[in-house]
């Protein structure tokens, strides 16, 4: 019973963990870029999450009403100038200045808010779990944020199959000179997608926040790893990949630390290696895009 | 990556036109050299000797610096030659700089001498290195990075699981008992030197021979240099392998330093942040980049030290801010000033008539922006056409 409830758990967390992937994915998949500041960002949005309640008061679990729009407008200017002025020279310029990005934002946070962890508390909330048998218990707080992650995944790919901004965006994404042409200022959906992809990652610190805690490292050492052999393992460019590999990742995370506590990160790695080996497009991707 | 590249794809042109021009009345030269190389050459050679008799001279404070100094220029050359010849952006190189070091703990414990296990665990860091690449070489540009990220995180979780190496809270190096201090502190650094001159040296020689020319085009134009026949991706596993071995010295050298090792600070992402910074603000895609680069980093450490991680919190301002304005780099902007370059891996070629280099001539020429426009040691004559294209 007790591989059971670690299966359930894992794919409540692969949930969190596709909310990380799919910023890192959209950001990929539109403007080839990828953001290795993507995992601090999650951290930077938690503490500002602090800042809010500790500022207005409101409850931990509403500050995303104000977090999330402010790391969208955030987004839409990082993208606009400086991912745009790194786009503008190389790829591996945007590599190089995220990766700077990265490394700043983790030593002001040290700077700031020292190495303490901590995490946003929201009561009684954490502990509420929904008891099946003896053995499965599902936290409340889980089972809300994979319910959020796949509306956030399931409305994002709907939005960029149905709604207008959507076809814009894949049409920059597929052929950027042809959207150009087209009229479409591709500078500006460039920006669009930067704000879902902050705004998303946002979200998932958030979530994340909530449920453990957090220090300045924790973005680079797990977060930004997870989301990116989410992606992977899901197969590159696909919402739908990023959701099934953010659970598979989720699963074998959790049964790994079924067999022993230290094996719960390593497990996760060794299943990425192995879709490395065996299937580099990715589980539900058809061809190689990588 | 645009401006650099032109410049070398000027150079390799260059190197094409093998001896003569033919024709013109005092026909034109080729040569590797120019006056300020020789000069170079002797200097360096100076401040190696220099540096080499340091030991008898100075503290040993000064000493265990410009051990650290070395172990940085040492990883910065073999990051550049990865990210700004190979086009392989590594953030993992941290994964080999603590295998280095590991494995010099494991060989010590086996009653090996530290500094005999030195070019064993560099050898080891490259044969592992072959099976790394075959894995990551699958994925491309930023995917890569993670990729190589992800493996040395793999690495640190894989030996904090052996209890005979310290497991998670590290292990000290051993077998030093019987030698004097003061002359560990002198070995040490003579093997930190000797690292680094060898490798700068290797790269050199790497980047004059033949797959020099293939790694120059590959830095100026991957998708050009493939149809030109190059073999792109078996030169960038070679060259992925080297920096492994290259970094695994790194890490030696760091473990008998510092006497012990530590699984989080061996495979810290600090490694390769240190790197980077220090191969971008000196100047990527050159040799003297990375050494400059270095200088300047441990300037500014030495400037801010009293400023906590402030320090590093500027490099990777400066870092990002030189990447957007400055892509080549501090030495960049000093060689498109002066037209001097310390390691010519280009051709120079010496126009019918003229003697004497002129670099400032030849910067106007090439600054007034007719494409392809050669670098300082490439002045071209007005009649020269473009080289033939590599075969």
């Amino acid at each position: 019973m007790s591989w059971v409830n670690a299966i359930i758990q894992g794919i409540l967390i692969g949930g969190l963990y596709a909310l990380f992937a799919c910023g890192l994915s959209l950001m990929f998949g539109v403007m080839k870029v990828i953001n290795l500041a993507h995992g601090d960002l999650a951290v930077v949005a938690a503490y500002t999450a602090l800042g809010v309640i500790t500022i207005t008061h409101v409850p931990a679990v509403w500050s995303f009403i104000l977090v999330v729009p402010i790391f969208a407008v955030l987004g839409y200017v990082v993208q606009r100038t400086l991912i745009q002025a790194a786009l503008d020279r190389s790829v591996l310029t945007t590599l190089l200045v995220t990766f700077g990005l990265s490394v700043v934002i983790e030593n002001a946070l040290l700077q700031f808010a020292s190495a303490d962890s901590h995490s946003l508390d929201i009561g009684p909330l954490v502990s509420d779990s929904i008891q099946i048998g003896s053995q499965i218990s599902i936290a409340w707080l889980l089972l809300v944020i994979f319910v959020v992650a796949v509306v956030v995944l399931l409305g994002l790919q709907y939005f960029l199959s149905s709604s207008r901004q959507g076809r814009l965006i894949r049409a920059v994404a597929d052929d950027q000179e042809a959207a150009q042409l087209s009229g479409a200022d591709y500078r500006h959906v460039f920006g669009i997608a930067g704000a879902i992809a902050f705004g998303t990652v946002a979200l998932a610190g958030l979530a994340f926040g909530m449920y453990s805690s957090f220090d300045p490292t924790i973005g680079t050492d797990q977060l930004l790893l997870f989301a990116f052999e989410a992606v992977v393992i899901g197969g590159l460019g696909s919402l739908w990949g990023t959701l099934v590999g953010g659970i598979l990742l989720g699963v074998v995370q959790q049964i790994g630390a079924q067999i022993g506590p230290s094996n719960q990160i390593l497990a996760g790695q060794l299943v990425f290696l192995l879709i490395l080996v065996i299937r580099p497009q990715g589980l539900t991707a058809r061809r190689s895009t990588a | 990556m645009t401006a650099p590249g032109r410049a070398a794809a000027g150079q390799a042109a260059a190197g094409m036109l093998t001896g003569p021009d033919g024709g013109g009345p005092g026909a034109a030269r080729v040569t590797r050299s120019r006056r300020t190389t020789l000069w170079a050459a002797l200097g360096a050679l100076v401040v190696v000797v220099i540096l080499g008799y340091l030991p008898y001279l100075v503290l040993s404070g000064t000493t265990d610096f410009l051990v650290n100094v070395f172990v940085l220029m040492t990883m910065a050359s073999m990051w550049n030659l990865l990210a700004g010849y190979a086009g392989l952006v590594s953030v993992g190189q941290q994964a080999f700089v603590g295998l280095g070091g590991y494995l010099v703990l494991i060989l010590s414990n086996h009653a090996v001498e530290p500094f005999l296990a030195l070019p064993v665990a560099v050898a080891g860091c490259a044969v592992v290195g072959l099976p790394v690449w075959w894995l990551v070489s699958r994925l491309r540009t930023g995917y890569f990075a993670i990729a190589t990220w992800v493996i040395a995180s793999i690495f640190e979780l894989i030996v904090v699981r052996f209890p005979s190496l310290g497991g998670g809270t590290g292990a000290n190096l051993s077998g030093f008992e019987n030698l004097d201090p003061t002359l560990l502190t002198a070995y040490t650094y003579w093997a930190a030197l000797a690292v680094v001159v060898l490798v700068v040296l290797f790269v050199y020689l790497i980047l004059r021979s033949r797959l020099g020319l293939v790694l120059t085009a590959m830095r100026d134009d991957e998708v050009g240099a493939r149809s030109s026949g190059a073999r792109v991706p078996r030169t960038q596993g070679f060259v992925f392998v080297v920096a492994a071995a290259g970094c695994g010295a790194a890490g030696a050298i760091i473990i008998i330093s510092q006497l012990s090792i530590e699984p989080t600070a061996a495979f810290s992402v600090q490694y390769s942040a240190e790197m980077i910074f220090a191969t971008i603000i000196g100047g990527i895609g050159t040799i003297e980049g990375p050494i400059l680069g270095t200088i300047i980093f441990f300037a500014l450490q030495k400037s801010l030290a009293q400023y906590g991680t402030w320090y590093f919190i500027v490099l990777g301002l400066v870092a990002m801010a030189v990447a957007l304005w400055a892509p080549r780099g501090i030495w960049g902007l000093i060689s498109e000033r002066f037209g001097i370059r310390l390691f010519p891996v280009g051709y120079h070629l010496w126009p019918a008539g003229e003697q004497r280099p002129r670099g400032r001539a030849a910067l106007r020429r090439r600054s007034s922006g007719t494409a392809p426009a050669g670098p300082a040691e490439a002045s071209r004559g007005p009649g020269d056409g473009p080289g033939p294209p590599p075969g």
